[in-house]
């Protein structure tokens, strides 16, 4: 076999291998999905979106009630980590890049990124539950800002550094100062991909459970009061999922897929809001 | 022994530089350069690559600042006070001070927010007067009649020669006594390039220029006088007609007829 031949073999072989790991990640991606939908679009119902989440042995229901809560505690969450995370990214990127302190905040917000979100929940119920009296709403707007914020402060510094040093020069160069060479020309030339940054950790929290069952807990009942116990989609099928309850379990399937689709669009969303600016 | 400085007596001398070191960490960019920038002229540096040219045109307007490790010793004298003094305004002295850089840098936004953003630092205009500040400045820039229809068009949207013109728009925009343009040009094709050299004659009624250039002919078409650099030092200073046809120094010769550089 002359060089050439096998130099065409070892490319056959190299693309086979690649395509053979990428089926196998695909397939497991396919399988999730079709088991999903094939279980939980059969939930999905007008009155899976109206009717709150139903008492044990009592037949339909939905889960109206972990809907709202879920939209309420994740926008609360948004509401939170996205000044905080951005103007922390900010920081880092355009005030401290050489400070000790930046240094410190960077070593943290790594940590915190990879922290497994259960000692986050743990830890916001011992700092807010267990003192200031009872699982609430604000309590898992909290322990999830916790998980958001690293993803908004690194992706925006990310970002930032990505901009070119001419760019900051030259706004420099018109007798702009710090903050607004940051704010209004650094900040705006990378919004797309903060704006990315802020959704995907949207898209991260939504599905968080482990931080909401230590802190937002669960309500069987529709509140939208921030101050109480609060029902909320993750919650309710890691419940919903384990009761004998057919209907609870179909349920469950439901808000999953619910909660799959949900991920999937803000997705792509930030995909094409993130292409649309690369390319302009 | 101290670099000669020249003075010519017709005209003023906007920024004063003397004695001026500066240092990259323990590198030293510049030593002890002495001249005068003269009102209304055209400047030019001219040297081969790391002479320290841009070096120099940088420390006008203290954009070594922004550097951890840089530093400047000495005096640049601007109507009287050093620039180089620590309490001294560094955003005021850039707003009297503009640059220009040698990539075209608009600012993510709009053509007339291009413009507005660095007037609205230090003025605050009503609408209409904004709208004619900007259209003054895109005129004097030679970039109106390209632009006027598209002013809420991104300033990204521009070719590479227009990005450059609204970049000078933009700092001339805030009303400075001195630009600065370092290498200006270098991005530039050859047309794109006679449009800004015709600009810059035509701006130094108004303003004094300091250009940092590469290019040799375009040093002698466009600056009154012109320095020559070598190695962090003011080799020779004085007109450009006398520099291009009677250097007195062998190195300004051996540069400008192509020996090395």
């Amino acid at each position: 076999m002359n060089l050439y031949s096998r130099r065409i073999w070892t490319n056959r072989m190299g693309i086979a291998l690649s395509m053979l790991a990428m089926a196998f990640g695909l397939a497991a991606l396919m399988w999730i999905l079709w088991t999903l939908f094939y279980n939980g679009f059969s939930a999905l119902s007008w009155e899976f979106f109206t009717q709150d989440t139903p008492a044990p042995g009592s037949e339909g229901g939905g889960l109206r009630n972990a809907i709202v809560g879920s939209l309420l505690i994740v926008g609360v969450t948004t509401l939170v980590s996205t000044p905080v995370g951005i103007l922390a990214g900010i920081y880092l990127a355009e005030f401290g890049t050489t400070s000790k302190f930046a240094a410190a905040t960077r070593f943290v917000t790594d940590i915190m990124l990879s922290a497994p979100s259960i000692v986050i929940g743990l830890f916001v119920y011992a700092l807010a539950v267990a003192t200031l009296g009872g699982f609430s709403g604000w309590a898992g707007s909290l322990a999830l800002s916790l998980i958001a914020i690293p993803v908004v402060v690194r992706t925006t510094e990310n970002m930032l550094r990505l901009v070119p040093t001419s760019l900051r020069e030259a706004a420099f160069a018109v007798g702009a100062p710090r903050w607004r060479v940051s704010l209004n020309v650094t900040l705006r030339a990378v919004k797309a991909g903060v704006v990315t940054g802020i959704l995907l950790a949207i898209a991260r929290v939504t599905g968080e459970t482990a931080p909401l069952l230590f802190t937002a807990l669960n309500n069987q009942f529709y509140s939208a009061d921030m101050s109480q116990p609060m029902g909320n989609l993750p919650v309710v099928i890691f419940q919903f999922a384990m009761s004998p309850y057919d209907n609870w379990v179909s349920l469950a399937w439901g808000g999953a897929l619910l909660i799959a689709l949900l991920v999937l669009g803000i997705n792509i969303v930030a995909r094409v809001l993130f292409r649309k600016k690369t390319q302009a | 022994m101290p670099a000669p400085t020249y003075h010519d007596d017709e005209d003023e001398a906007v920024l004063a530089i003397r004695d001026l070191n500066f240092f990259y960490g323990d590198f030293r960019g510049l030593k002890s350069v002495s001249l005068d920038i003269a009102k209304n002229r055209v400047t030019a540096f001219i040297g081969p690559s790391g002479c320290g040219k841009s070096t120099l045109l940088r420390t006008f307007n203290r954009m070594y600042d922004l550097y951890p490790g840089q530093r400047a010793e000495g005096r640049i004298l601007f109507h009287g006070r050093n620039l180089l003094e620590k309490k001294q305004d560094v955003n005021l002295v850039r707003a009297k001070i503009g640059m220009v850089f040698q990539k075209p840098t608009p600012f993510p936004m709009t053509i007339y927010e291009n413009i507005a953003f660095g007037v609205r630092l230090y003025e605050r205009l009503p609408k209409s007067e904004m709208d004619d500040r900007v259209e003054w400045a895109l005129r004097k820039a030679a970039i109106w009649e390209e632009t006027k229809d598209k002013l809420q068009q991104s300033g990204l949207s521009l070719s590479g020669g227009q990005q450059q013109r609204l970049c000078i728009a933009r700092t001339i925009a805030v009303k400075p006594e001195v630009v600065l343009l370092d290498e200006p040009t270098s991005a530039l094709d050859p047309i794109s390039t006679a449009k800004i050299e015709e600009l810059i004659n035509e701006l130094k009624s108004d303003y004094t220029i300091a250009i940092v250039t590469h290019n040799m002919q375009q040093a002698a078409r466009i600056s009154d006088f012109t320095a020559f650099m070598y190695l962090g030092e003011l080799v020779e200073f004085g007109k450009t007609d006398s520099l291009f046809v009677k250097p007195q120094k062998q190195q300004t010769e051996d540069y400008i007829t192509g020996r090395f550089g």
